[in-house]
């Protein structure tokens, strides 16, 4: 059973209760088809577990298969350092479709960022060291594909549908 | 499921096409770690493809001097065909004929499916197998495996 090597911590994107008895960590790529479709799944999860459960996002960009993917990741943490993870993380899946410079210009405009600083940060690839050291910390913990999701730190090797993830997080509230 | 070859065996030899016109034998890369990596069909689905997994980790297996190669029972133009849509940056070895055969002196062919099972080998540099791992089918095992071998190797 694949276990997540590197622990939650301060470095960590983190929604929620942080006092949670639950913690759902994903590793998601924001071109993966796969991962657009889980995005309104997480936000379901989340809803249903309110303060019970804590969800965690950490990057694993697939960039020879998803030419965008790194650069949206990047995007997504110089976000970050504004405060506004969250906020690019959510535009990013909603507009998945359009990744590229011209939509994380946009995007920068619309989360009152300045979108030179961000095309700045993109071109040095000032972030790039930061989604390099999720996607290494998820290669160790048996990240299979994107996304991968743990349940308090064990793999979920579940299918990817509501019923089937609220019961492995409800297993893991009970245990 | 299959019993594989255990850690500790000298991995058996062997020749197929990798490309239409070239054939790779494991004697060729002596002197390098190898991650063989048994997988069932080309063209599974995109985004959990473990061999599109491999392409994007293959940094850090190269770290390691080691060479990755990918095994099925797909032909040779098949292979080349996924190779090129996945844009995958590693061999892909055709186990066609006598079907599976490397499979099966590796103990990695699922003869009910008539293809090989999701298994892994890490061979040293010296041609014995260091560490194996048996998936089931549906399960795409990550490198978490692959990566604490070579490590071990080092040791």
């Amino acid at each position: 059973m694949a276990t997540l090597k590197i622990p939650v911590s301060g470095q960590d994107h983190i929604q929620g209760n942080a006092m949670a008895a639950c913690t759902l960590v994903e590793y998601g790529d924001y071109e993966c088809p796969n991962c657009g479709a889980a995005y309104p799944l997480v936000k379901d999860i989340q809803k249903h577990f309110g303060k019970r459960l804590r969800f965690v996002f950490r990057n694993f960009p697939m960039s020879r298969m998803h030419p965008s993917a790194q650069a949206a990741a990047e995007a997504a943490e110089f976000a970050a350092t504004k405060g506004k993870f969250w906020e690019m993380h959510d535009l990013l899946y909603g507009n998945q479709d359009r990744l590229g410079v011209e939509l994380f210009t946009e995007l920068a405009k619309t989360l009152k960022l300045d979108p030179a600083a961000l095309q700045k940060a993109l071109d040095a690839k000032t972030f790039s060291e930061r989604v390099g050291t999720d996607f290494s910390g998820g290669v160790r913990s048996g990240v299979n594909g994107t996304p991968t999701f743990y349940v308090n730190s064990e793999r979920y090797d579940g299918s990817m549908d509501y019923d089937s993830m609220v019961a492995a997080i409800e297993t893991a509230l009970a245990s | 499921m299959s019993q594989l070859l255990s850690p500790g065996t000298p991995a058996p030899d062997f020749s197929l096409r990798v490309t239409p016109d070239q054939k790779l034998s494991l004697q060729d890369l002596r002197g390098k770690p190898v991650i063989l990596a048994f997988y069932p069909a080309d063209w599974s689905p995109v985004c959990g493809d473990q061999m599109a997994l491999y392409n994007e980790i293959l940094p850090e297996f190269q770290k390691h001097g080691a060479e990755l190669l990918g095994i099925s029972v797909d032909g040779v133009w098949c292979h080349t065909a996924f190779a090129k849509d996945r844009n995958l940056h590693f061999p892909l070895l055709a186990d066609f004929e006598p079907k599976g055969e490397v499979a099966r002196a590796y103990g990695a062919y699922f003869d009910q499916g008539g293809i090989t099972e999701r298994a892994l080998f890490v061979i040293d540099k010296d041609g014995i197998i260091r560490w194996s791992f048996l998936s089931p089918l549906a399960v795409n095992p990550g490198a978490d495996g692959i990566l604490e071998a070579l490590e071990a190797l080092n040791k």
